[in-house]
């Protein structure tokens, strides 16, 4: 259990020195507009491959189409203008809603 | 530090504090999830506070506990937590501005460096928003997401599975509202595609976390038309807020 605990602070610790590395090294370069534009692309790049991953998989293997769905619906809403609450709401609901109906 | 917290909400202004709220409740909710499981795999109650508190970053704490939790090497879960964690570092360079100057501030800024509070900041144009979002949001998801882990770690049986509540559809849903903004712009929008498809495409075949870095190979995409921009198109001096550029 004490390797277990070790190891959790050093998760801790290192994902902190990620977030603080990051930030830091950004106060201390100016950067021209294009990269700053590039860095900005690169966290949107990111987090877009992050919602792709999460939505489609769970580990390794197909999430199932429930997940896929609601998180479509949500993006329709989004693009459409819709309230932040109704994405939320109805992405959460039509995957639930579907569950509830069978679909995986 | 009061006046700061209502000055922050000042800006904030009353849709992006309830949009926060929202996600903070939703988080909350899986974090309540991520205390009963760890608890329900055997693990000691204080384990899912602790990796809350000090690794605070939702995906990585749920592999770590479930790689421990099947006997797995402690530095293995160690590696694959760091892995899936180490988009921090581009995240930090693309918002460290918001972070403000000081060593405290840039401390406590950078463990409220997560997903949620990274996408509400590139969802706002203008800087004092834009940090506001940032805080607000990274503050409040601590808290709830603390609060949350501790009170399923507690009540044990509560909620296991989030999943029938589809909040496992919420989380996307949540980042791609938070999005569409920044993905307006052609060439941003391009390289997203392509680096997502390379993420998922990936996936199956790399450890965890690997093929969300990779996607970062789509990136020169994101860069189509600037290598001949004119001086009209680059950004005016001081705008830190060029991922929501329209």
């Amino acid at each position: 259990m004490t390797a277990t605990v070790l190891t959790g602070v050093a998760l801790g610790v290192g994902t902190f020195g990620f977030r603080f590395a990051g930030a830091s090294l950004q106060s201390r370069i100016t950067v021209s507009p294009r990269t700053q534009h590039v860095l900005a692309a690169s966290s949107v790049v990111l987090l877009v491959a992050l919602i792709a991953t999460a939505t489609a998989l769970d580990g390794e293997s197909f999430a199932g189409w429930a997940r896929p769905a609601g998180v479509a619906v949500g993006g329709v809403l989004a693009w459409r203008k819709a309230p932040f609450v109704a994405v939320v709401l109805a992405a959460a609901g039509v995957a639930a809603g579907l569950r509830l109906l069978g679909v995986r | 530090m009061r006046s700061l917290w209502q000055t922050t909400l000042g800006r904030l202004g009353r849709t992006l504090t309830r949009d926060i709220a929202l996600v903070c409740l939703a988080d909350g909710i899986v974090g309540l999830s991520f205390g009963a499981i760890a608890v329900a795999a055997g693990l000691p109650i204080w384990l899912p506070m602790l990796l809350s508190v000090v690794v605070f970053a939702g995906a990585s704490q749920f592999m770590f506990i479930a790689l421990i939790a099947a006997g797995g090497n402690p530095l293995a879960a160690l590696a694959a937590g760091l892995l899936v964690n180490a988009r921090h570092l581009p995240f930090g360079l693309a918002v460290g501005a918001v972070l403000g100057s000081g060593l405290l501030r840039r401390i406590i800024g950078s463990h409220l460096m997560i997903d949620e509070s990274v996408a509400f900041a590139l969802s706002q144009t203008e800087p004092a928003r834009r940090r506001a979002a940032y805080w607000a949001c990274g503050s409040a998801l601590f808290v709830c997401w603390n609060v949350g882990v501790m009170a399923g770690a507690f009540g044990g049986a509560a909620i296991k599975d989030t999943n029938a509540f589809g909040l496992d559809a919420a989380f996307p849903a949540v980042l791609l509202a938070l999005m569409l903004p920044s993905l307006k712009d052609r060439a941003v929008r391009a390289a997203a595609l392509v680096g997502a498809v390379l993420a998922v495409v990936l996936s199956p075949l790399l450890p965890a976390g690997l093929p969300v870095l990779l996607s970062l190979a789509a990136l020169p995409l994101a860069m189509i038309g600037r290598f001949r921009a004119v001086p009209a198109e680059t950004a005016p001096a001081g705008d830190d807020s060029v991922g929501a550029r329209p």
